[in-house]
């Protein structure tokens, strides 16, 4: 390996890195405002120069390749005068309104001149003034403040796919905007606000809320889709003020979508914060004490079979265990499910429902078919990764179905069970691809599964992958792209009920009105005639499924509560108590429990400890937290299926309102607006 | 240079006349496949030409689509070039170089011509809406200083006189002719040239 | 004086025509085939023997850089840039070569593509020589109807395509990588090196970019031999350069002479002296505006080539000469360099960025007076915080025209700016300001 010598210290690097990457891993720390690992290499704040021996002038670390037998220094007094003039020239036309500024306390330049600054400006002439940008309802600009760095161009460019960023003008008068002062159309935009070192991109929603160190962090798992990107959650009282990424190379990088950072604002709206009934029709205020007698009541008088329970898309794991515990050992009833849309389920074996290649494993790909699914706004993070690689890695992506703008070039091949016959039939000009691929991925959306042709679809590329040695221990090309963080968790626990004839009995039978007691824990998504169900919703939000009840046990969200979820990918996570639910609201466990209790019956359940507990001891794959458990690949296991011939309709996701917090999102609202305004319009693009 | 100002009253539809369209394609067929985007500061050039000196922000559109390039790239481009207008110009467009060796051949006296005859103001239009005017950077003629170009043409070693005879015509809707003002042929001494003297009348 | 049979460019003030059949006659094309049989090779090495300097400002040996084009030719194109984009103030020789001598610019470009392997030739031109541009192409449309281009052009067996490219107003499209960039029709901001253009160019393929008048004297330098060329100026800075003399002087002119000639006589001699006489002179800029300017003693005595000036702390750059005489304010002259560079400068990097204007708005003050004694130095460390400091030379450009007025004119400027103002403000009682903390001394 070639070496180099850092401050007198030598060192051994892999070909390929950047003086800077070098110096760091030499612990020599250098200080930068454009450089950014995820982003491509700008080189011009010039904040990182270095000396190099044999060059007179300092070199900008960040930009240079590192080669055998370079030796570098980074602490002389020739290097700190140089950066020392770099900030002098950041600061020349830098408005000094930190006092006001929402970057306070997280600003790159504050920090950087507490080392490199004057403690006095020379720069006496007056500062340039920027006219404020339009970039939407999330970005708040301040472009006065704006250094010229140019990460966020390169964000939206690069990692975003949306070239809508640009600086125009030139030398001192340049500026950065979006085309003509638009909404960023993108699902991304708001990371732009972490990249900025600056105070010139801030958090609308967040303006002048807090500062950063009087609010509490907690490190936790987002539930907006089924990704679990890995955040940051900050606190002020019982208000989540906002909500951050936290870095996961395996799953969100540093990214998380707009949703996952800004629905936060509807964990304050719509809150049930104590139990109701409905007397005559209308929904009135009670204790829990009367809810339970009630609930009792009405379960006395049902039999088993005529009773079914229903989780929702943002439930966690614990509660959705002891829920199954309840039906099963309680009311003796197996009438569970977790699917509110009648999506084709095989959970024979765990590789029929996750995301097999994984978040990260999209990068090794070489080839893409996507069934009946739009990543962009079912798994937004997910979506970025295959960006990624189609940028890096120039791979082939095809579609069945059309998704729409997905913020890289496809080509899409039909939008028909047929074309798909053809590809397994080995008439397609694919088929060839497939069969030369070593890596190819497809990826199922749940709109490729749906009623009468998701059994063909599912099996058949199944066989298909089989049949050319793409589903092994090295490489599985199966993959479910589920829209909810609820799903793959609940599966894993056995939340469904189907049998040979039937995959989804419980919402066909909820068509025929065969049930007399519906207990919805959590789900808002549940389309049905309703005629004389009586029904139990027990959740956070005064959404959908509250509409309908007939009694409310209100619970906290996920931010309120401990609580484990497996992402699309299988992973298993646990998200963490950063807030408490408001008013009379009690953890899921906690209301089974009494429910229990007052029907007469205990599950020996105590304390969420030793629910957390049995949860992780039911199953291997629940113990490994942050680990994908690898599913057995069983190439023997293959079922019966028939050809149908059918359209694939790739169902629109409404995505600023894809859950009962995103509906409740003042933020999430505007954002919708805007983009319907876009699409309407069409000046989108 | 402050960043471009961008016309307010904006025309809605653009598209290259059918003799620009032919033009437009010779222009992209210059440059290596997948890299047409190259063809972009000539066809703004174009637009340029086909519309009274400026660009309109449909046009920036249509070239977009054109060229399969992003629309802030497009809008990039036509700020940072400083020969791109972005709002109407007069139809007889005056820039005068006043960069130092033009400066001190006394370009500061084309300037007083321009603010008395033309317009008070840079980039504004005279009375008759037909010129307007500004300071730029070199010209690149500077051994015939002080110099001007109107439109596509350079007109050299002028005066107060001959600068405002010049301007006095195009307020008149006539072209004057182009070239030096000292009647020199080229960049050769006024006085006689020193050099290739044998080969002079060869 | 360099004798005129010695002169490269002998249509250079247009006695004869432009056109192809005139350009035959005073000698170009001649040959061209048998240059071209001796070998990609020979070509380059005698460019290296001849030791030929870049003619676009940086000096850079010519020869050298051609060699620096990957040998052996992989799945990449190679490409011939040819830099016309003529910005820096003081500067318009290669606009007489397009105008004047342009087979002698098309037959150097396919000499030199041969020599690096290109079949395709760009020729970047300053958008506002518009009719130079006309005049070029129908230059190189004569060159095609001969085929002295094209097809097998002059019968060499090498394929070449010539290309015009117009820019749109923007200096720092001079800078090579910039001038890439822009040919690729983005904003011209120069790329950051390693890599550089002979390797990694034009659409990420090898490159040479080389300046008109560079490209032009090839085919004579190749005609006449290294020899020839070597024999005139000293080693290193052989041959000869097109002047361009302007300012306060009787007759601005464009003339070629033999390298190294003294200042002096080239201004007496060809521009008709100084207005006012040679004891009138205040300072020269040797070399285009981003080379420091020079007083009338040093001038006295100074011989015009790369060495020379870079001993006297300033450069050959363009051989762009701008006089000024004790009629013009100084300060004000350079001010309004310095208002250039803010002007022109690509806004990529911090330091050219914040400081151009930083810069022009502090000389201003000065020549106007109003700025104080700890400005000066301020300046100065100003133009040290710039140089060296940024992605491409315009940082230098910008910075070394001021610290030639600082190290020749620092009396004029503290003489001029001596009354502090902001002393004289106290006086004056002002009331209370926001700046109240400027009018105290101590931080001011
Ligand atoms: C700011 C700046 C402006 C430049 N402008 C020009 C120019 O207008 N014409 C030119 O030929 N070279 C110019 N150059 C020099 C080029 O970068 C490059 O060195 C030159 O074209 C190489 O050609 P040569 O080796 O033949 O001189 C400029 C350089 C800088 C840093
Ligand atoms: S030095 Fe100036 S012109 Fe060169 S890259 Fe930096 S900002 Fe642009
Ligand atoms: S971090 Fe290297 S130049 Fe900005």
């Amino acid at each position: 390996m070639p070496k180099i010598t850092v401050n007198e210290k030598k060192i051994e690097f892999e070909e390929g890195l950047t003086v800077l990457q070098v110096c760091e891993l030499a612990g020599a720390e250098i200080p930068r405002f454009c450089y950014h690992e995820k982003l491509s290499i700008a080189g011009n704040c010039r904040m990182c120069l270095v000396e190099i021996e044999k060059s007179p002038k300092p070199i900008a670390s960040c930009a240079m390749p590192a080669t055998d037998g370079m030796v570098v220094k980074t602490n002389t007094p020739f290097v700190e005068k140089a950066r020392k003039g770099m900030m002098e020239f950041l600061l020349a036309n830098h408005p000094l309104d930190c006092p006001v500024c929402d970057q306070g306390g997280e600003c790159d330049l504050q920090d950087q001149s507490l080392y490199y600054g004057f403690d006095h400006s020379r720069f006496t002439e007056n500062k340039r003034q920027v006219k404020e940008k339009y970039m939407g309802p999330l970005i708040k600009t301040e472009m006065t403040r704006c250094i010229h760095c140019t990460r966020c161009i390169r964000f939206a460019t690069e990692v975003a796919g949306i070239p809508e960023l640009g600086a125009i003008g030139r030398g001192e008068d340049m500026e950065i905007t979006t085309y003509l002062e638009k909404s960023m159309d993108s699902e991304l935009s708001a990371n732009v606000i972490d990249l900025c070192p600056v105070g010139a991109l801030t958090s609308k929603p967040y303006a002048f809320e807090a500062r950063p160190w009087d609010l509490k962090k907690t490190e936790s798992i987002d539930v907006m889709d089924a990704v679990g990107s890995n955040i940051r959650i900050d606190t002020y009282g019982w208000e989540v003020k906002r909500v951050l990424p936290k870095i996961n190379e395996d799953i969100n990088d540093e990214w998380i979508s707009d949703k996952t950072r800004y629905a936060c604002d509807g964990l304050l709206k719509q809150r049930l914060d104590t139990p109701y009934i409905r007397e005559n029709g209308k929904l009135i205020q009670t204790s829990w004490t009367k809810a339970l007698k009630k609930i009792v009541k009405k379960l006395n008088n049902t039999k088993p079979e005529e009773i079914a329970g229903i989780v929702g898309d943002l439930v966690d794991m614990e509660s959705m265990f002891i829920f199954k515990e309840f039906f099963n050992k309680i009311l003796t009833s197996s009438n569970l499910e977790c699917r509110t849309k009648k999506t084709y389920l095989n959970p024979k074996n765990r590789m029929n429902y996750i995301f097999n290649s994984s978040i990260n494993g999209i990068e090794q790909c070489d080839l893409m078919l996507l069934v009946g699914t739009n990543p962009r706004s079912e798994a937004t993070i997910l979506n970025a990764r295959i960006r990624k690689t189609y940028v890096e890695n120039d791979i082939e992506i095809f579609s069945i179905g059309n998704p729409g703008d997905l913020t890289y070039p496809y080509k899409i091949i039909g939008s028909n069970t047929q074309v798909l016959k053809e590809i397994i039939d080995e008439k397609h000009e694919i088929s060839d691809k497939f069969k030369q691929s070593k890596k190819p991925i497809v990826i199922i959306g749940e709109s490729a599964l749906k009623n009468d042709y998701g059994e063909y679809v599912f099996e058949s590329i199944k066989n298909y992958l089989i049949k050319n040695n793409h589903i092994t221990n090295e490489w599985n090309a199966l993959n479910i792209l589920t829209q909810n963080a609820s799903r793959v968790g609940a599966v894993d626990l056995g939340l469904y009920k189907l049998n040979k004839k039937d995959n989804f009995p419980i919402l066909n039978k909820l068509d025929t009105n065969e049930f007399k007691i519906l207990y919805l824990l959590g789900a808002d998504e549940l389309r049905f005639n309703k005629k004389n169900e009586f029904i139990i919703y027990q959740g956070s939000h005064g959404d959908l499924g509250a509409q309908i009840a007939d009694v409310i046990l209100p619970s906290p969200t996920y931010t309120e509560k401990d609580g484990h979820f497996i992402n699309l990918e299988g992973r298993i996570q646990k998200a963490f108590k950063a807030s408490y639910p408001p008013g009379d609201a009690k953890e899921d466990w906690d209301i089974i429990n009494q429910l229990s209790k007052a029907l007469g019956k205990t599950l020996n359940i105590n304390s969420r400890k030793e629910l957390e507990e049995r949860l992780i001891n039911s199953s291997s794959i629940h113990s490994k937290i942050g680990e994908i458990v690898k599913s057995k690949v069983d190439t023997n296991e293959t079922q019966e299926f028939s050809f149908v011939n059918s359209k694939i309709e790739i169902d629109f996701v409404d995505y600023y309102f894809s859950n009962h917090i995103a509906r409740s999102s003042m933020t999430m609202n505007e954002c919708r607006s805007i983009k319907n305004k876009l699409l309407s319009t069409g000046t989108k693009g | 240079m402050s960043v471009k100002k961008v016309a307010t009253n904006q025309p809605e539809f653009f598209q290259f006349s059918d003799e620009n369209l032919n033009k437009a394609k010779k222009i992209i067929n210059k440059y290596p496949e997948k890299k047409q985007s190259s063809a972009l500061m000539p066809l703004l050039f174009l637009v340029q030409k086909q519309n009274e000196n400026w660009i309109p922000l449909v046009a920036m559109k249509y070239l977009a689509k054109m060229l399969d390039i992003p629309y802030i790239q497009v809008y990039e481009v036509a700020t940072f070039y400083s020969m791109y207008n972005l709002s109407p110009v007069g139809k007889y467009f005056v820039q005068v170089c006043t960069t130092t060796p033009c400066m001190i051949s006394g370009a500061g006296k084309l300037v007083e011509v321009c603010k008395n005859k033309i317009s008070q103001n840079q980039n504004e239009l005279s009375a008759n809406k037909i010129c307007s005017w500004m300071e730029v950077e070199c010209l690149g003629a500077c051994v015939n200083a002080p110099m001007l170009q109107i439109n596509d043409d350079y007109f050299e070693d002028l005066d107060k006189e001959k600068t405002e005879e010049i301007i006095d015509m195009i307020l008149n809707d006539k072209s004057p002719k182009a070239g030096s003002y000292k009647n020199r042929k080229s960049s050769e001494p006024e006085s006689g040239r020193t050099t290739l003297i044998n080969l002079k009348d060869a | 004086m360099l004798k005129d049979s010695d002169r490269i460019f002998k249509n250079l003030y247009n006695d004869y025509s432009w056109e192809i059949e005139s350009a035959i006659k005073i000698g170009d094309w001649k040959n061209t085939k048998e240059i071209c049989s001796k070998g990609k090779e020979w070509i380059i090495n005698e460019i290296k023997t001849s030791e030929l300097r870049g003619r676009g400002g940086a000096g850079f040996p010519t020869g050298l850089k051609l060699s620096f084009i990957p040998k052996e030719q992989g799945t990449r194109p190679h490409y011939l840039v040819i830099n016309a984009d003529e910005s820096e103030p003081g500067t318009c020789k290669d606009r007489d070569i397009l105008r004047f001598e342009p087979q002698k610019l098309v037959e150097g470009s396919l000499i030199t593509s041969y020599a690096i392997g290109a079949h395709t030739c760009y020729i970047y031109i300053r958008g506002e020589f518009f009719r130079e541009g006309e005049r070029l192409q129908q230059a190189i449309d004569e060159a095609y109807e001969k085929n002295f281009i094209g097809k097998n052009a002059c019968g060499t067996g090498w394929d070449l395509n010539i290309y015009l490219h117009y820019g749109a107003g923007a200096y720092i499209c001079g800078e090579e990588t910039a001038l890439l960039e822009s040919l690729e029709g983005k904003k011209g901001l120069p790329r950051l090196k390693p890599p550089f253009p002979a390797l990694v160019g034009l659409y990420g393929c090898p490159t040479i970019v080389n300046n008109v008048e560079t490209i032009a004297v090839i085919p004579t330098i190749l005609r006449r031999g290294a020899k020839w060329f070597t024999s005139l100026g000293r080693p290193k800075n052989t041959g000869t350069k097109i002047f361009c003399i302007s300012g306060n002087v009787n007759y601005p002119c464009n003339v070629e002479e033999e390298m190294g000639i003294p200042l002096k006589q080239l201004i007496e001699k060809h521009a008709g002296g100084v207005s006012g006489g040679w004891d009138n002179l205040q300072a020269v800029i040797p070399g285009g505006s981003s080379m420091p300017l020079l007083p009338k003693n040093i001038c006295d005595t100074i011989r015009m080539d790369f060495d020379y000036l870079l001993d006297q702390k300033s450069g050959l750059g363009t051989a762009a000469i701008v006089v000024m005489n004790k009629d013009q304010d100084i300060i004000k002259c350079m001010a309004r360099i310095a208002k250039f560079y803010k002007h022109e400068s690509c806004g990529q990097c911090t330091p050219c960025r914040e400081g151009a204007g930083w810069m022009w708005r502090m000389l201003e003050r000065m020549a106007k007076g109003e700025a104080t004694l700890k400005e000066v130095d301020l300046l100065f460390d100003v133009t040290k915080q710039i140089e060296g400091h940024t992605i491409c030379a315009f940082g230098e450009g910008s910075a070394w025209p001021v610290q030639g007025l600082l190290r020749h004119f620092r009396k004029e400027i503290e003489r001029r700016n001596s009354s502090d103002p902001l002393t004289k403000r106290i006086g004056d009682k002002i009331p209370y300001l926001i700046d109240q903390h400027l009018l105290e001394n101590e931080n001011a």
